[in-house]
């Protein structure tokens, strides 16, 4: 748009300015909290950062808070790390060959099949808490990484997006194929994968959210502190009676930190698909 | 190379819907055919059948001395060039050329060989590192064709490979296809629904109507004697003109239509066959009027209405006429030019 209108640019970027200001503001507060001193934190909010942060964070890092029984944040942040990747990878993968196998096959009951996965769209973690939990009990993986994570792995919402996008690739791609004398795995792996990348990436980012947001799930599966994810560790940390808030901003920033990478190092994969992809 | 034999093939799909309805029919090995028809006659279908896509639902299907009904594509050693390309968008070009070979366990020096030989043929060298959606309509064209070409197939199946290009282009890649056959010598099955692509092409046409061959022959053949009325109007351009043998006595005859075969009651007349002037030998006098003049260069098609009747009727002369519309114009044709055919069988009666 070509336009010279001073006024509307300035009111632009002022709504612009407010916007990212409130956004950026809590994240500011987490930083500078986390380098007060102990009891800085009692008495008036500082707006400027202290001194102790490089302590704060190692104290953290390394030994956690003993009297909220809440283990070192390395020690969670891994915890956390392990399942959302397997969350992430197990969502993927399954849904990934449950798409291919419903766009690609024609077997008896397929439409069936596909409607069973669509319906569990309806059934989020919180709706069946209670009989998984009897299940992973049963099945003894109570604190442990599969419990964790295996239940979550089902995915209705990216079998759905893979199957709508694998409907969009031209028939005449699989006969190529064929006559290419590529079987269906050998299908999937040449041709499928590669041009699925730029969806894979985006769901990749949202899964591993997901995955790391874990909050109900792991709280009730885990009683042991070896398995005690970030999520869990802040939220107990902040229930003591008198909570160290220099330590628990120190944690927070470091549980907000990987869902961030993981963003930027995906965004290259992303826009590399984005401007690569053409059927 | 091999011939490839077709013996009583028959399409249905669920439904009880006859795609194709009993195909028989002998390619030699090295000849170029085409199935050429309307729209919705089965040549797709078919030729999907021979490449091993749709399966075969009666029928046996033989290339070279090996009944094939149930292999896959792969298996049957054929390649095949899609309407729309069907390039791997991801891969490179020199990826989608090797894509075939990879998978069929050939040294990766051999491929490399192959596909610098068949881009050579092609003249795509220079866009090997390219990926597909950087090349043009024409140059996809080609490394659709060399995808083909670098197998080294027993039979290429071509699927209307010629339709998403413009018109130019298309012309261009007609007469390099019929080129790079003639060099290579390998059996050709060509689908395409434009009867001039299939005219110039192929060493024998086949034309497809609802599901049946309505005849097999040399292009020249189809055009000099089409043995239905379906193959007159659909082969030749503007199509045969059909005229009830009743009218064309009630116009003077001359004794000319005495002779006819037995059961002629409609008679075919090529555009080009309707003469401004008398010609020498014995013919018949038509009246008209000139209800639309359409000059296209060398020839002029003029869009007529025969006097008497309401049938609209094209004559086909070269260069220009010096004729106005709402004229009135009188042609001539030979006895030799008649195309005899019944009306109910729709069959050729004789000649």
């Amino acid at each position: 748009m070509v336009e010279n209108r001073p006024w509307a640019n300035f009111f632009a970027h002022t709504v612009l300015i407010i916007g990212v200001a409130l956004v950026v503001f809590p994240v500011y507060i987490a930083l500078v909290a986390s380098t007060q001193a102990p009891g800085e934190l009692m008495r008036t909010l500082p707006l400027l950062p202290g001194s102790h942060g490089i302590e704060n964070y190692t104290q953290m890092w390394q030994s956690g808070i003993s009297s909220a029984n809440s283990p070192p944040a390395a020690l969670m942040l891994w915890n956390s790390f392990v399942m959302a990747m397997a969350i992430t990878v197990g969502k993927l993968s399954i849904s990934l060959l449950s798409a291919f196998a419903i766009v690609y096959f024609r077997f008896r009951f397929r439409m069936f099949f596909f409607w069973l996965i669509f319906v569990t769209l309806m059934l989020p973690v919180e709706v069946r808490i209670i009989p998984t939990f009897q299940v992973v009990a049963d099945l003894n993986m109570l604190n442990s990484f599969a419990g964790l994570s295996i239940p979550l792995i089902a995915s209705a919402t990216a079998t759905f997006l893979f199957r709508q996008f694998f409907m969009t690739i031209p028939e005449e791609m699989l006969e190529a194929a064929r006559v290419d004398g590529a079987g269906p795995f050998k299908f999937f792996k040449d041709i499928l994968m590669p041009l699925s990348v730029t969806n894979i990436a985006a769901l990749f980012v949202i899964m591993f959210i997901y995955g790391w947001n874990q909050y109900l799930w792991p709280l009730l599966i885990t009683t042991d502190p070896d398995y005690t994810t970030i999520v869990m560790g802040i939220q107990r940390m902040t229930s003591e009676e008198n909570p160290q808030w220099h330590l628990v901003m120190a944690a927070v920033v470091m549980a907000a930190l990987p869902p961030v990478l993981v963003i930027l190092f995906m965004q290259r994969l992303f826009v590399k698909g984005l401007t690569e992809t053409e059927k | 190379m091999a011939s490839i034999t077709l013996e009583g093939l028959k399409k249905t799909y669920t439904g009880n819907v006859n795609a194709v309805k009993g195909i028989d029919l002998h390619i030699e090995d090295g000849e170029f055919v085409v199935l050429v028809g309307p729209s919705g006659c089965g040549k797709s279908t078919l030729l999907r059948m021979v490449a091993g896509l749709e399966t075969i639902t009666e029928g046996t299907l033989k290339i070279g001395d090996r009944v094939v009904n149930k292999l896959e594509p792969a298996e049957r050693d054929i390649a095949m060039v899609f309407q729309n390309y069907a390039l791997y968008p991801h891969m490179t070009v020199y990826n989608n050329l090797a894509y075939g070979l990879k998978n069929r366990g050939f040294k990766k020096d051999e491929i490399e060989k192959r596909v610098r030989v068949a881009a050579k043929m092609l003249e795509i060298e220079e866009f090997l590192d390219r990926k597909p959606r950087k090349l043009s309509g024409g140059q996809r064209q080609r490394v659709a064709m060399g995808r083909a070409l670098v197998r080294d197939p027993a039979a290429f199946l071509l699927d209307e490979p010629l339709s998403n290009l413009d018109a130019k282009l298309r012309v261009q890649m007609r007469v390099e296809i019929k080129q790079l056959q003639r060099r290579l010598k390998t059996t050709s099955l060509y689908v395409t629904h434009d009867q001039l692509e299939a005219m110039t092409l192929g060493d024998r046409l086949v034309v497809l109507n609802a599901g049946q061959i309505e005849q097999v022959g040399t292009p020249m053949e189809i055009y000099a004697r089409p043995a239905t009325m379906f193959v007159a109007g659909f082969i030749g351009s503007p199509a045969m003109n059909m005229l009830p043998v009743d009218y064309l006595k009630a116009q003077g005859a001359n004794g000319l239509l005495d002779n006819l075969p037995e059961g002629t009651d409609i008679v075919g007349i090529r555009p080009d066959d309707m003469h401004l002037a008398p010609p020498e030998a014995p013919h018949l006098i038509v009246d008209s009027t000139l209800a639309l003049f359409e000059a296209a260069g060398a020839e002029s098609h003029l869009y007529v209405t025969l006097a008497d009747s309401d049938q609209p009727t094209v004559i086909r002369v070269s260069g220009q006429p010096p004729v106005a519309e709402g004229e009135t114009l009188r042609f001539f044709v030979t006895r030799d030019a008649l195309h005899p055919f019944n009306s109910a069988t729709g069959k050729r009666t004789g000649d």
